[in-house]
This record gives C-alpha cells, structure tokens and sequence, in this order.
C-alpha cells in the first residue's frame, strides 16, 4: 500500500475528512456536513456503477468466449465476419500504416542528426512498427471502423426485436452475432497489423531511401538484422487482444443498446470509446508483460 | 386440459416501475385467447415473460407442467412457442426465404427440405414466388407480416402468440392480415395467445379474451360479454373501441 502513495499522501488522506468533519462539528454546519456526505455518495455511486460496468462486461466476454467453443458453430456468419472485419479494413489499416512508417523515418531523421545516429534509423522504424506502432495504429482504425458498426448492427437489431426473434426460434443470440464476431477479431487483427509492419516498414523504406539518401540493400539488411522475432510475435499477440476488445464491446453495447435511434447511436459511440480506451490500457499492460518491465 | 398458467406473476424495471402486479390466467389447449389493454399496460411485457426473454420477479408461467424459471427446461420450453412480432422482426441480413428457412435450419432439417418448407409456407401465407429472393426492406409491411407470419408457422409450434397484429397496417391490409391468422390458427388447431388493443381485431380472432390493466387481468371471459360484465373500466374500454366519444373521463 505504502508502494503507492508516498506518507504525506497518506497523511493528506487520512487528514483531510477528519479536518473536513471536525470545522463542520465546531460550525454545527450543517451545510459543510451536508456537502460533504454528498460528495461521498456520489463518490461511491460512481465507483459502484462504474465496477457494476466492469462485472456485466467481464461476464459478457466470459459468456463470448465460452460460447465459441461449444457447438452449433456458425461457419458462414464466421466467414462474413472476417471478411467484413479484416479484409475491408485493409485499406485503412494500410494506409494508416504507410504514413506511420514515413512519418517516423522523418522524425527518427530529424532526431538521431543531432547526435548522430541517422543510420539506426531503419532498426528504429522497423521496431516501432512491429512492437508499438502497427497494433495500436491497426486496432484504433478497426476499433472506430468496427466497433461502432457492430454495435449500431447488433442495437438495432435489439431496438426492432431480431435478438428476440433468435430466441423464439432456438437460436442462442451469443452463439450466432457474438462468437464469430470474436471469432473473426482475434482471427483477422494478428493479419491486419503482419500486413500493417510490412507496410510501416516500406513506408520508412519509400522515405530514406528517396529523401533522406538511404541504399535499399543497405536499409533492408539494417531492418532485417535488427528485428527479433519477439518483436513481431509481441504485436501479433497484442493485435488477437485487440480484436477480441473491439469485438466484445461492440457486442456488448450492441447488446445493451437503449431504444430508439439515440440509443443506438450512443452504444456505438461508447462502443468507440471504450475499445479505444481498451486498447490502449491493454497495449501498456500487454507490453509490460512482454518486456518485463 | 390448461395448456398456459401465469401464476400471480410480478415483474418490475430498474426504477421500481411495477408493470406487471400479479397477473393470473389460464389458457386452455387450442384456445385462441386475446389480452386486451391500453398501450403501455404491460402487454408485450406480459408476453416477453412467457417466452423467457424477460424474467418473471416472482410468481410463475407453466406450460403443459413445465416452468419457464427452470433453465434446465427452458430448451423444450422455448420450443413450444413461435411468436408474430409487432414490428415483424424479419432478419434484415437474409432474403425472405432464408428467413423462413433459419428458423427451419435450427431444428435440425435438411437443406433441400428446409427449402420446399419454406416455399410451401410462404405459398400458403399468400406471398407471390417473386418477393422470395427479396430482403425485407425491399417489401412492404404487409407482406412482411405475411412473410413473419410463414416463419413463425413453418416451424410447427405448439403454441402460437400474435403481439399486435395489425399494428401500423392500413384498414384494408388490417382485415386481410386477420383473416389470414384466424385461417391458419383453425387450419392448425394450436393453442393461440394474441395481445392487442384493437378490440375488433380481439373480436373477430377470439372468442375469449382478458383485459389487462394496472399489471393484473382484471377481467376473464366471453369478448362479446364484455359489454355489460359490470366492470367500469372493461365497459369503458368497450364503449372506447366502438366510439371515442363515449368515452367517460
């Protein structure tokens, strides 16, 4: 405990209500008193819709997992499914990706001319890529293209009762619109973002070898040299975390979408929202676990 | 023989917003029975209990002796039921045929016979083989309902529920749409639970019916009693179905 707060936190902590209740005591302040209970109410509603939030959604991605694995298997939902998520989110991902590399060669240029260091240029890029820069870039671009649609999809599919008409014919709604979305997500991000490094990579290339005076042997061999192959199987791995993020919150707020028109455009919205911010904690703690850090 | 028994059934929303207050009725086997009530009574709710997609507080819902609480049975429960949705519900992302033939696949039919079912059902629903190949959107609500009208029958359930079905038809569409459910319901001898709040619609499909106001059936019996049974409210519901202005205040 005391790892994470230094003592006069602590102290502050521990102070500040005691200080807060005796000057209300001493006042007979009833406003003070009032105030403050309020404050801490609000502080634990918050708190409890917020772990309340977190409960429903672990069990949801619980009851998505697990109803990918056990029959019926719907192979040809499966297959829409990772050709709407990956392969028509190619051309996003890869342009996503292209710039990235081309940008980061220029700022890496920039960089490593103050003291020096231009030629660790393609290393640089190539890492970034594979370990950073092609995941998070590849997941945000799916999650705003994907997890929207899935959930504004599966919302108004809720708003004009066909998850109810699944049930009514014997069809378990997780089974048939989540499992192969999960399916397809941790299935297609991993390919998006090996096509999105390659892409990176050859955006660095296009960059160094035109503008900042790079040989194209002399930047593949760095590139190659330099790249282990933990770097790629980290992204990789980062990348099926990503896809299963994006699609069980789109499902779950598809899932979970208010009636109505504003409804369902507010679960798409949070559906955004949240996998984005999902990513991105998970980049850090996925990356910390890989590098041990 | 009863073939569905609510039992003292209670159910509240989040805010403590009580739509059903103890709802208790019977329906016996092939009875065609219509629940009437005023829009937002708690109708559709009552129905979404039945099916399990809603769970019931407290009381229960028996049919032919099984619970729809016990999860164990919920598959031969659910089995029993196909329901015509208000808003139709037809799957966006298929064809009309393949509407019909989703609901066929999932118990277990071969593709060929899933096939000649479905064509078969939507012949005797009156849809011309043209529409068949077409998506939901492309038609129109009529032959939507006509279309979820097929689905719903071609998986040959036991009992058959109708949430408002006429809602957002013309008069004409309306009429037609009514023959055609109180046709298959005697062409197939199943048991048949219809809510609305059209009492025309309630009075040519059904003999029977039950109001249902302030989260409980308040009054059971014959459609055509419903005249003078003696219950304020049912009269003025009746008086209010014929002409808008005999209602009393």
């Amino acid at each position: 405990m005391l790892g994470f707060f230094d003592q006069n936190t602590l102290l502050l902590m521990i102070a500040l209500p005691l200080l807060l209740l005796v000057v209300s005591h001493i006042f007979n302040g009833v406003a003070v008193c009032s105030t403050m209970t309020n404050l801490v109410a609000s502080v634990g509603v918050y708190t409890l819709s917020a772990l309340q939030g977190i409960g429903k959604i672990t069990f949801f991605a619980a009851s998505g997992i697990k109803s990918c694995f056990a029959p019926p298997f719907y192979f040809r939902s499966t297959i829409n499914q990772i050709i709407v998520i990956g392969f028509y989110s190619l051309p996003i991902v890869g342009l996503t990706a292209l710039f990235a590399g081309m940008v980061l060669a220029m700022q890496m240029h920039v960089g490593f001319t103050r003291f020096n260091a231009e030629g660790s240029i393609a290393s640089v890029v190539v890492i970034s890529m594979t370990r950073e820069l092609g995941p998070v870039f590849a997941g945000l671009m799916v999650a705003g293209r994907m997890s929207s649609s899935i959930a504004a999809e599966l919302g108004s599919m809720r708003v004009s009762e066909q998850i109810d008409a699944l049930v009514t014919l014997h069809v378990d709604p997780l089974k048939f619109l989540v499992a192969p979305r999960i399916v397809a997500g941790v299935l297609t991000l991993p390919l998006l973002v090996f096509v999105a490094d390659v892409i990176g990579v050859l955006g660095g290339m296009i960059v160094s070898t035109t503008l900042l005076n790079f040989s194209v042997g002399s930047y593949v061999v760095q590139t190659i040299s330099n790249l282990e192959l933990m770097d790629v199987l980290s992204g990789l791995a980062k990348a099926a975390a990503f896809g299963f993020s994006i699609a069980c919150f789109g499902c779950y707020h598809g899932f979970n979408s208010e009636l109505g028109a504003r409804g369902v455009g507010e679960s798409a919205t949070t559906a955004v929202v949240s996998s984005c911010i999902c990513i991105l904690g998970l980049n850090y703690l996925l990356t910390a676990v890989f590098f041990g850090i | 023989m009863t073939k569905i028994v609510f039992e003292n059934v209670h159910k509240k929303f989040h805010n403590n917003f009580r739509v059903l207050n103890g709802v208790s009725l019977k329906v016996a086997d092939k009875e065609v029975h219509v629940i009437l009530g005023r829009s937002g009574c708690g109708k559709s709710v009552l129905l979404k209990c039945l099916l399990g997609i809603l769970q019931v507080d407290s009381g229960d819902i028996l049919v032919d002796g099984l619970s729809v609480k016990k999860k164990e049975q919920h598959r031969d429960y659910i089995r029993k039921f196909s329901i015509l949705f208000q808003g139709n519900a037809l799957f966006d992302s298929m064809t009309i045929r393949g509407n019909v033939e989703f609901g066929l696949q999932q118990i277990n039919r071969n593709k060929s016979e899933c096939r000649s079912i479905a064509e078969e059902k939507l012949l005797a629903v009156g849809l011309d083989r043209r529409i068949f190949d077409l998506y939901p959107a492309e038609i129109s609500g009529g032959m939507q309902k006509r279309a979820a009208l097929a689905r719903a029958i071609a998986i040959e359930p036991e009992v058959l529920l109708f949430d408002e079905p006429t809602s957002g038809l013309d008069p004409i569409t309306s009429g037609v749409i009514c023959h055609l459910l109180r046709d298959t319901v005697t062409k197939l001898q199943i048991t048949c639970l219809t809510i609305t709040h059209d009492l025309k619609v309630a009075e040519f499909l059904s003999d029977h019916s039950s109001i249902l106001n302030d989260g409980a059936i308040i009054w059971t019996g014959k459609t055509k009693e419903m005249k003078r049974c003696g219950d304020e409210f049912v009269e003025n519901f009746y008086r209010a179905s014929h002409s808008i202005l005999e209602v009393s205040a």
